[in-house]
């Protein structure tokens, strides 16, 4: 029973990571960068939602999707201010004006919304199931996580493999000169995915303080190298991967807390990276690229 | 345009796979390449790639784009793993060995698309190709003790002595990104040839210059042959380069041999012809 | 001017060194200030080291503090068992930065094996793993001495350690190592920096430095003249590793408590700014970056709760002044209108008189 019970925290857990990987990963394939502010757009995500629901009393479901509205605005505000001057010169220089940006983010809610930790209500409350007699208890905040995560992904690769917009993506991350010489848009399209990846990253905010209700300025970093870590698992670059990596990321951690340690999970979590990626140097769905000689 | 003298040579076929100079028939060949070919998943790009080169010759490979000339030159280097056949250099198989070992075996080579040290000086291009020849560790190095001071001295001779072949000493503290195009394919030879190889293989070493730099380049060819005595496999478009210092020609189309010869020889080969400029219509 | 002019970077430390102290015996320096002067040293031999990895090998490492990490600690350890059998103070803060770089040093040989097979964003993202995976271990250390040596223990608590009565506990796990003696002073930071930029600046500067940059400007032409990749890399990152252990442990030697904690994946990635702000190769740059960015949370004191926030922006500001072209203009144009034309000429026109 504890395992079904690991099982399905690890699920969720997981969750909340591939949702963060997806907004990652999609950026990396079509920017070549690692917005390291992803993380911090998780956390405005949960604050806005946060204020929604407890200064204003707005309905949850109203909640998300104005935190959804304002980190999609501030996606592509970032992405037009500190991303696009710089899309020329190597990506090591774009890192650290993403750093750059993860520092004001993180300090600009600390002046904002001061930095003493937020309990964070469960925009589903905080009901359970209880099954075999009560041995196993799921909350309904991993089963809505759960599920949300799958129709994300599906509706993302539908979108990404169906309409025109998606298209254009995959156009661009293959080559973004070809795809303007062939009449897309290359600033809408690079805009339209961070919008995407900064909507989810709101969505996962939510769902990552529903189940873990502290909301402090630095609660979106570490979840966010994680969820990189996790991109970076699956293969970055490929929604799939993002997915798997995401969900294998969350097990393991859960797991490694269970049945290892507490204090070592995050160890596991990296060891277990380190040993795929010496066994898939690119990840398990990524692309293996050999250079041209 | 002026051919380069050349001394005259007459091919011969020898019990091998080529034909080879009278000079080096009595020698063994430096490389010989045995039924070679590779597979990138399950497309041919090289079969039954038969091939020897004379000790001191030069030799051509040549063929239409496409053919799998630069392969070829990344099999002899071990770049790609083989997967049929052999290459032996000097007589030793070098199956086993990577691109590094290759290189210290003796074979040396310049890239299609130029692969300089961009952010190096032109003389730290050259001490690297030296690497190998001119050896001090890394904590002599970094103390300075005699032996650095002793090695860095004879490394910068040696290297204005090569850089002087091309004419070039006046570049040595140029950074090597920022020298003309046929500058820096000089001295992509000039570095291959500090390794101190017994066989150079030059790709492409002609494109981008113009006539009279492709005039100089052909005696300057012949010169390294001459002065080192080492043998040079050089792909080339430039059929007067080709035609006017290679002594074995080889001609490669779809990843297969479709000729080999004397530049004479080549010249009225029909199925060279019909791979250069299509089938001619019958009447 | 070269991008690595040694006299110019030599002169201009020990200079800085005497003019600060100077002011120190003249008490014209805030007390703030003091207490950043071996941290910055630290800083500089972390920057220097990192861009040896970064600028000059040109890999991404995003885990340069797990190293910085192992440095602290084992040297710490060292200092503390040893405090009965070597007093004085010189020798046994030198065998503590050897112990630490040589424990720093090794780590790296181990993690570069498996590390540098991998290229570009996979390596760094390895290199952060190694750091989560150091400061997690090091969090669940028990280090113990007694009459009878060191005892160790792993993941269980101090108890687990077995001391003899008198013993004492150095690393108690998530609670790190308190009441170190403060060995580090300027000095000997100072001395350091002079070390680490004679090792990195002879590095780069022969046989061995030069197949290490060969291998950042091109990996296959390097291979195809028989430079033995693994090596080099190997070399470089192996010594960046040592120097960033001494760092350590001249860091955690100026404070009376240190935590694991304090080396995490925000002390790596504010060394890489330094790094990537002072120029990517340039030793130079980056000794100064470094002293201006830790200086200047410092400076931006009146600016109080805003200081870092400020920080921030002067960071990307300055990225897209250095790196995009547009900006750059603008912001050219804008220093001419401030700086008369006649004051720029005049300048270029003395110089041209006495060459």
């Amino acid at each position: 029973m504890t395992f079904l019970s690991y099982l399905i925290s690890g699920l969720s857990l997981g969750s909340v990571y591939a949702i963060i990987a997806l907004g990652y990963t999609m950026v990396y394939g079509i920017a070549k960068m690692l917005n390291f502010a992803h993380g911090d757009v998780i956390m405005v995500g949960a604050y806005v939602c946060f204020f929604a629901m407890t200064r204003w009393g707005i309905n949850p479901v109203f909640g998300i999707l104005l935190a959804m509205a304002v980190c999609t605005v501030l996606g592509v505000i970032i992405e037009r201010l500190a991303y696009k001057p710089l899309r020329a010169v190597p990506s090591l220089f774009v890192l650290i004006t993403a750093i750059g940006m993860s520092y004001f983010l993180q300090n600009a809610a600390q002046l904002l919304w001061t930095p003493n930790p937020k309990v964070f209500t469960s925009v589903v409350g905080n009901a359970s199931i209880k099954l075999f007699d009560g041995q196993l208890s799921i909350s309904v905040i991993a089963i809505v996580t759960i599920a949300a995560c799958f129709v994300i992904m599906a509706v993302l690769s539908w979108y990404i493999n169906n309409t025109k917009m998606g298209k254009a993506m995959r156009a661009c991350s293959e080559d973004k000169g070809a795809a303007q010489l062939m009449g897309i848009s290359v600033n809408l399209t690079i805009s339209v995915t961070f919008a995407i990846g900064s909507a989810l990253a709101a969505v996962a905010g939510v769902l990552l303080c529903s189940a873990y209700p502290t909301l402090m300025p630095t609660t979106g970093a570490m979840p966010g190298i994680k969820a990189f870590t996790a991109a970076v698992f699956g293969g970055i670059g490929s929604i799939p991967g993002a997915m798997i990596g995401g969900i294998m990321l969350g097990i393991i951690e859960i797991f490694g807390k269970g049945y290892i340690s507490t204090q070592l999970s995050d160890a596991v979590v990296f060891a277990v990276l380190i040993i795929v990626l010496l066994v898939k140097p690119t990840g398990i769905l990524g692309k293996q690229i050999n250079e041209k000689v | 345009m002026a051919t380069p003298e050349r001394p005259d040579v007459k091919l011969v076929p020898v019990p091998s796979t080529n034909i080879i100079p009278e000079r080096d028939v009595d020698k063994e060949p430096i490389l010989e390449a045995r039924n070679l070919g590779i597979d990138f998943g399950g497309l041919v790009a090289v079969d039954k790639f038969d091939m020897a080169i004379g000790r001191t010759e030069i030799a051509g490979l040549i063929g239409p784009n496409g053919a799998g000339k630069t392969t070829v030159f990344n099999l002899f280097t071990k770049v790609y793993q083989p997967t049929r056949g052999s290459i032996l250099l000097d007589g030793r198989d070098i199956q086993n060995m990577t691109t590094v070992q290759v290189n210290r075996a003796g074979i040396a080579r310049t890239f299609q698309n130029i692969r300089l040290f961009g952010n190096l000086s032109v003389e730290d291009n050259v001490k690297l190709g030296l690497h190998n020849q001119i050896n001090y560790g890394m904590w002599t190095g970094i103390l300075r003790l005699p032996g650095y001071w002793k090695s860095e001295k004879l490394m910068h001779e040696r290297a204005m002595e090569l850089l002087s072949i091309f004419d070039m000493q006046r570049y040595a503290s140029h950074r090597a990104g920022s020298l003309p195009y046929g500058a820096q394919r000089r001295l992509e030879i000039v570095r291959a040839l500090a390794t101190n190889p017994s066989l150079l293989l030059l790709d492409e070493p002609a494109a981008g210059m113009n006539p009279s730099e492709t005039a100089e380049l052909m005696k300057n060819i012949v010169k390294v042959r001459d002065t080192f005595k080492i043998a040079i496999l050089l792909i080339e478009h430039d059929m007067n380069l080709v035609m006017g210092i290679c002594e074995g020609i080889c001609v490669l189309n779809f990843g297969k041999i479709i000729a080999k010869g004397t530049p004479s020889q080549i010249q009225n080969n029909p199925e060279v012809i019909e791979a250069y400029l299509g089938k001619k219509k019958e009447g | 001017m070269k991008k690595n002019n040694i006299f110019l970077i030599y002169g201009t430390v020990i200079a800085a060194y005497i003019i600060i102290q100077l002011l120190m015996s003249a008490g014209a320096v805030t007390s703030s200030l003091r207490g950043q002067l071996v941290p910055i040293c630290a800083y500089i031999v972390m920057a220097v080291s990192l861009n040896l990895t970064v600028g000059v090998l040109g890999e991404l490492s995003l885990g340069h503090a797990g190293f910085m990490s192992i440095g602290a600690f084992t040297g710490v350890v060292a200092c503390m068992s040893l405090e009965s059998a070597l007093p004085p103070t010189l020798p046994r803060f030198v065998i503590s930065l050897l112990v630490g770089a040589a424990f720093a040093g090794v780590a790296g040989f181990l993690i570069g094996i498996p590390v540098l097979r991998l290229n570009g964003d996979y390596l760094a993202i390895v290199t952060l793993a190694f750091g989560e995976i150091i400061k997690n271990i090091i969090n669940c250390l028990y280090v113990g001495i007694d009459s009878r040596g060191l005892h160790l223990s792993f993941l269980t608590n101090s108890d687990a350690l077995n001391l003899e009565e008198g013993g004492t506990v150095i690393i108690n796990g998530p609670m790190g190592i308190a009441g170190i003696t403060k060995l580090s002073t300027f000095t000997f930071g100072f001395a350091l920096v002079l070390v680490a930029l004679f090792i990195v600046l002879n590095l780069i500067r022969s046989r061995a430095g030069r197949a290490i940059m060969a291998l950042r400007d091109n990996r296959i032409a390097a291979e195809s003249i028989g430079i033995n990749v693994t090596k080099y890399k190997l070399m470089a990152f192996v010594t960046s590793s040592a120097l960033a252990g001494a760092a350590g442990t001249l860091f955690a030697l100026n404070y009376s408590t240190i935590t694991a904690a304090k080396f995490n994946f925000n002390t790596s990635i504010l060394v890489l700014v330094f790094v990537v702000l002072g120029g990517l190769g340039n030793i130079w740059g980056s000794i100064i970056a470094t002293t201006v960015l830790v200086i200047l949370p410092e400076l931006l004191r009146e600016f109080n709760d805003y200081r870092m926030l400020v920080y921030a922006i002067v960071l990307i500001l300055v990225m897209l002044a250095t790196n995009n072209a547009t900006f750059k203009n603008t912001l050219r144009e804008l220093v001419n209108k401030i700086i008369p034309e006649k004051l720029i000429k005049r300048k270029e026109g003395t110089t041209d008189g006495n060459s």
